[in-house]
């Protein structure tokens, strides 16, 4: 249907008026504003700007009007349908950031819904403990050194100066593999890697040796028949007994904080001399800053070497042994040793990232 | 070791005041531990008084006797009037003084004292035994005084009782027995404070005679390389043993036993010499010292009759016949060095007493002291290590002290075998203390340090036999000492045990703290990294590691349903274990891992994903013993791999057990329960932490306990069964009482082949073309092979395969099931066309059909 040809019709031209074109303006833009959402403001797109819409039907008009009045005409519609266009846009952007805020309130949830779905597992403390002790090590230059559990009598004594009568031989608390005369004993202590080690190196060594040990003591709150040592060995030319206090400073700070130092005590240890046990000074113990016994030390006995091939009169060494099970329950405040082995997920969930 | 430092200052000159912190603390730096330091002055507070007993009352009609006691306490009780107090103990009289605790006063452990009325009597006060007041173990009656005490009733009683001391509670490490006695604790302690020694062996000893005393033949110089007695006739057999050495003796521990056995002990605990009294009349004949005959009996003063070895070393009465041991050797009457013999013991009405103070081998009372498991006090002194020069000086004392407090004449004759070989010196370079501790030690201070244990030293040979001067003298480089130890330290024999003295008479507080610089490192081997990210991998999918202890029972093997020829059942056996119950070492780690399980199922938790990490152990069957080795040069190669050869095999394994939901339940939705998938999952997962790549694992089918048979997978890599992973078999499930379903996995982690060096894989921008196929095949054929006939047959295109659905139903057939795949291809170099990736699926599906007999669903 087209008006072109339509005879002039004064009650259509009248759409051209300045005045209808300010009211339909005024319309279009009352009634943007009325829309609440982006649907219901374009379902007035074609109210107001479409070919129905006042603003087109006027310019249809303008057909009809003298040529003089042509351009004033046509330059009034325009002027209306860009104020109906920039109303709608501007009424368009805020309609459409009200949906998107709207939206974002209607998505909210409650986030503190407990969302444990995938169980978080653990290493056990103390296996992070040996590893960050050997890793420690590795730094300076040391390597990691292991060994078997059950081990040659001759591996885990005699090499290291403990004969069989020896009387330390009987405090070892040994467990032995049957039948008698195997000549096999669970290890009583990582020492055995130190006797494996040189038999199997040439010096300079330094090693570090993590690992499980055993002893035949009754389990209670503080014994278990198995625990863990860490077992440090050096043999090179020049060392002396400084250089083992420097190296134990060194593990009780990285251990037990920058505050941390040892204390010797005079010990006998077969495989050592002269010997020490060695206390360490941790400021953050539970009860307070105190000493705590820490492990045994001293300067590798020159027969230990022998037995091991490593000539005594061109090398020296030092060797220095802890318990790790000891240092875990110190700096965490472990009560009972027994958390450590009985396999409770409780335990190593707690303890498990960050020993 | 107990002693009383009130003892200790008898020959040693402490300051008097000595705070005991810091008597403690000098001990602790020279090397011996105190165990604890106790005041006995404060361990009973009140009035503990002397009290004498006046009147005893049986009351009867109790359900023991009891009596009531009229006990005067002078005027400790403030009225002057006798104590009335009611007691069970019968062994006194009236007349007798006792120790009296008066109301309001404590007793160790917080035993506090007050009046009531106890069997009908007022009782105010308590009349007190040993044990009582922390004095010992003796509970048999109470603390009589003896006639020697003066002290009067209502005098305080600590100091008549020895309460007004110090008790030290010392542990002796094992190198050191002259530390075993007051003498070489005196000596210790000389040195910390710098005060002089009065050394008890020092006292004048007369020496042997010509004729003995007493016939005695040592056969054994060996084990006996010292003999010396002596004679004293006419003791009064009734003479008691003082007080203060009783006290001494209960605070060492000892029981008082008759005056001559308490003087063994006594000087047993002063000189360290321990000794033996025999009661000559009751021996036969002359003394045979040596080795026993094997079979040999002897009734051990315990009562023990025992069976001895031919390394046993025993005193005989060669008076006695003896078919077994020969002519004139006599019948063991003494466990030499260890413990004597009832038949010869000194009894209530022994008068001749023989005492013997002798010299034996340390490794042959330890063996004897173990096979007998007799750990007397002279054993554990013996072992250490006794002075052979102090035996009559002991000697000497004993019969002081039997003959001025039991009477009777000495014997002018004393015996001494004496094949004691003197000290070899020590070489010591005089700067190898410096040089082994880092402490400046100039060689005048070395000597002066050793003079000062008891060493005798002379300047050695130079080795700058050239140019002996002044230059290598004052440095100590090239100067060698020559140390001669004294005879009560036989642990010195090496040149490191004299550097030990120096360093700890010097202080250990003096060693400077210096990093030693090690040469660089290699870091950790290919199998510590390995170990660490399957720790890591299988954390981080939710397993949590445990520590299980290795020991298990012989039932394990039959509970997890093993075969009898299965390669786990022969197991590492402890021939002493803890629990006679669990004797044997894991050779899997399911079986502890299951326990743990168990633990915490009886703890609550229910869902549950656990993994270890850990040796198990194979014994070498038939490897016999290792050959004996010595420690005086390294063993060769040979020497010590075939000793290694008898070490159990001991590989570190990996396992995983599952139970519960994997996939929890919530307020999402319901959970996943854990299965048989999830165990093989864990394995691949960890031969992907391990880097061995996926087309290098294969999963088969396989029927192996303690598994499911038809839900066990085994893990290969190129080819060779690396472990086992799958549901547990229901009768396992069922004989550890584990929930249903319980899923388990274990690898051995020491037979996979190194980590490779991994190609990088060509990363393509193009688009993929994803073609989804169905197959339709015998629900026998596995999966897997499925998958490597799709691999195969797609070429190099192929980059994926993933099986999404897996249906069977009776539209397929019976024993027959789809699965479908979705296939995804891309080039490297191009975008492809749909015609290039058809032509690839239906090459795949091809293979698929040639091998398997697989047909396109729907087709």
């Amino acid at each position: 249907m087209s008006y072109r040809n339509d005879p002039y019709d004064p009650k259509q031209v009248a759409l051209l008026d300045p005045a209808a074109l300010a009211e339909a303006v005024a319309d279009a833009t009352k009634a943007f504003e009325a829309a609440a959402d982006p649907d219901a403001l374009t379902a007035l797109r074609s109210v107001h700007l479409g070919d129905r819409s006042p603003v087109s039907l006027a310019r249809r008009e303008i057909g009809a009007l003298p040529p003089a009045a042509k351009s004033d005409a046509g330059k009034r519609v325009n002027e209306a349908r860009r104020a109906i266009e920039s109303a709608y846009a501007e009424r368009a952007e805020v309609v459409e950031r009200e949906q998107a805020e709207r939206v974002l309130v209607e998505e909210r949830v409650d986030v503190t819904l407990p969302y444990d779905r995938r169980p978080r597992g653990a290493r056990h403390p103390l296996s992070t403990l040996m590893e960050s002790i050997s890793d420690l090590f590795v730094g300076m230059g040391y390597e990691v050194a292991e060994g078997p559990e059950v081990d040659l009598e001759w591996v885990n004594f005699d090499a290291l100066n403990i004969p069989a009568d020896h009387p330390a031989r009987g405090l070892m608390d040994t467990f032995h593999i049957a039948p008698e005369g195997s000549g096999l004993v669970l290890r009583t202590h990582t020492s055995t890697v130190q006797t494996r080690t040189m038999l199997s190196r040439k010096p300079p060594i330094y090693v570090i040796v993590p690992g499980r040990v055993y002893r035949t003591d009754e389990i209670d709150a503080t014994h278990s028949p198995v625990f863990h040592q860490a077992e440090g060995l050096v043999v090179d030319k020049g060392i002396t007994m400084a250089h083992l206090r420097g190296t134990l400073d060194h593990f009780a700070r990285a251990m037990f904080g920058p505050e941390a130092k040892t204390r010797w005590r005079p010990h006998y240890f077969p495989f050592t001399e002269p010997s020490a046990e060695f206390d360490v000074w941790f400021p953050e113990h539970r009860d307070g800053p105190q000493w705590v016994e820490w492990g045994g030390c001293g300067m590798v006995n020159p027969r230990v070497l022998r037995a091991c091939g490593v000539d005594p009169e061109v090398y020296s060494g030092f060797a220095f042994g802890m318990g790790i099970d000891r240092t875990l329950m110190v700096r965490h405040g472990v009560s009972d040793i027994r958390h450590l082995f009985e396999g409770d997920v409780r335990f190593s969930r707690a303890l498990g990232t960050g020993a | 070791m107990r002693v009383s430092v009130s003892w200790l200052r008898e020959y040693v000159d402490l300051p008097a005041d000595l705070p005991t912190g810091d008597l403690e603390q000098a001990l602790v730096d020279l090397g011996i531990e105190v165990e604890s330091v106790v005041d006995l002055a404060e361990t009973v507070t009140g009035q503990l008084v002397v009290g004498e007993v006046r009147e005893i009352e049986e009351l009867t009609g109790f359900k023991k006797p009891i009596r009531f006691c009229r006990v005067d306490v002078g005027a400790a009780n403030g009225t002057g009037e006798p104590q009335e107090i009611v007691c069970g103990a019968r062994n006194f009289a009236p007349g007798d003084r006792v120790v009296v605790i008066l109301p309001g006063g404590v007793l160790p452990g917080g035993f506090a004292i007050g009046a009531r009325k106890t069997y009908g009597h007022n009782s105010a006060g308590m009349i007190c035994s040993a044990k009582e007041l922390g004095l010992g173990d003796d509970h048999s009656g109470i603390i009589v005084l003896g006639s020697d005490v003066t002290a009067k009733p209502g005098d305080d009683a600590r100091p008549v009782v020895g309460l007004d001391d110090v008790v030290l509670d010392l542990e002796i490490t094992p190198d050191r027995g002259y530390a075993l006695s007051l003498r070489g604790l005196a000596r210790e302690l000389s040195h910390a404070f710098d005060v002089p020694l009065r050394d008890p062996a020092l006292a004048p000893a007369p020496g042997g005679t010509g004729t003995p005393p007493y016939p005695v033949e040592v056969r054994d110089t060996v084990g006996c390389d010292r003999f010396t007695a002596r004679l004293v006739r006419g003791v009064d057999p009734t003479a008691p043993t003082p007080s203060w050495m009783q006290q001494r003796l209960v605070t060492a521990g000892i029981r008082s036993i008759s005056l001559p056995v308490d003087i063994t002990n006594y000087v047993m605990l002063e000189l360290g010499q321990p000794m033996h009294a025999f009661d000559a009349d009751r021996i036969a004949g002359p003394l045979v010292v040596r080795r026993a005959e094997a079979g040999e009996k002897l009734t051990t003063l315990d009562g023990v009759n025992r069976v001895l070895t031919a390394d046993d070393m025993v005193i005989c009465d060669a008076g006695l016949p003896n078919a077994l041991a020969g002519e004139g050797a006599g019948v063991p009457i003494s466990l030499a060095a260890v413990m004597g013999g009832e038949t010869s013991e000194v009894v209530a009405g022994t008068t001749t007493v023989l005492f013997e103070a002798a010299h034996w081998d340390p490794a042959m009372v330890g063996r004897t002291a173990r096979r007998h498991k007799l750990f007397s006090e002279a054993a554990k002194r013996w072992e250490r290590g006794v002075d052979p020069a102090v035996a009559l000086v002991a000697l000497e004392r004993a019969v002081r002290l039997l003959t001025e407090h039991g009477g009777g004449t000495p014997s002018a004759e004393i015996l001494d075998i004496d094949h004691v070989r003197p000290r070899t010196p020590i070489s010591l370079p005089a700067d190898l203390p410096t040089r082994r501790v880092g402490v400046e030690y100039p060689p005048a201070r070395v000597v002066a340090l050793l003079e000062r244990v008891g060493c005798t030293v002379a300047q050695g040979a130079d080795r700058l036999s050239e140019d002996p001067g002044a230059v290598g003298v004052a440095s100590g480089v090239g100067t060698v000492l020559s140390v001669t130890p004294p005879t009560w330290r036989p642990d010195l024999t090496d040149p490191a045990d004299l550097v030990e003295e120096v360093v700890r008479l010097d202080g250990y507080d003096r060693v400077p703290s210096v990093l030693p610089t090690a040469p660089p490192g290699r870091g950790l081997t290919p199998r510590q990294r390995r170990r660490r990210a399957v720790a890591g991998s299988l954390a981080e999918r939710g397993y949590v590691e445990v520590l299980a202890h290795p020991f298990v029972s012989p039932e394990l093997a039959d509970q997890l349903g093993l075969p009898a020829d299965d390669p786990r059942r022969p197991a590492v056996r402890l021939a002493n274990p803890l629990s006679e119950e669990e004797p044997l070492l894991r050779t899997m780690l399911l079986g502890p891992l299951l326990g743990i399980l168990k633990r915490n199922l009886g703890r609550g938790h229910r869902d549950l994903a656990l993994y270890e990490i850990g040796a198990v152990f194979h014994p070498r069957l038939g490897a016999g013993s290792p050959p004996a080795m010595g420690v005086d040069r390294r063993p060769t190669d040979e020497e010590f791999a075939a000793a290694d050869a008898v070490v159990p095999a001991q590989p570190v394994h990996v396992a995983v057990v599952l139970s519960g939901d994997l996939d929890p339940a919530g307020w999402w939705g319901a959970g996943r329960p854990a299965g048989w998938a999830d165990a093989i999952e864990a394995a691949r997962d960890v031969l992907a932490a391990a880097g061995i790549p996926d087309e290098r694992v294969e999963v088969r089918a396989a029927e192996y306990a303690p598994w499911h048979p038809g839900r066990c997978a085994e893990l290969r890599v190129d080819g060779s069964v690396v472990g086992h992973a799958g549901e547990l078999h229901p009768v396992v499930v069922a004989a550890l009482e584990l929930p249903r379903r319980t899923s388990a996995m274990e690898l051995n982690l020491d037979t996979l082949p190194p980590t490779p060096v991994t190609p990088a894989p060509t990363v393509s921008g193009f688009p993929p073309a994803l073609i989804d196929v169905a197959l339709v095949l015998d629900e026998s054929v596995p999966a897997e092979q499925v998958r490597r006939a799709l691999e195969a047959g797609a070429g190099e295109l192929l980059e994926d395969v993933r099986l999404f659905d897996v249906y069977s139903g009776a539209q397929l057939g019976p024993g027959r099931r789809s699965l479908a795949y979705k296939l995804t291809f891309r080039a490297p170099d191009r975008t492809l066309t749909v015609e290039e990736a058809v032509a690839a699926r239906d090459a795949a599906v091809a293979v698929a059909a040639e091998r398997l007999g697989a047909t396109l669903r729907g087709a």
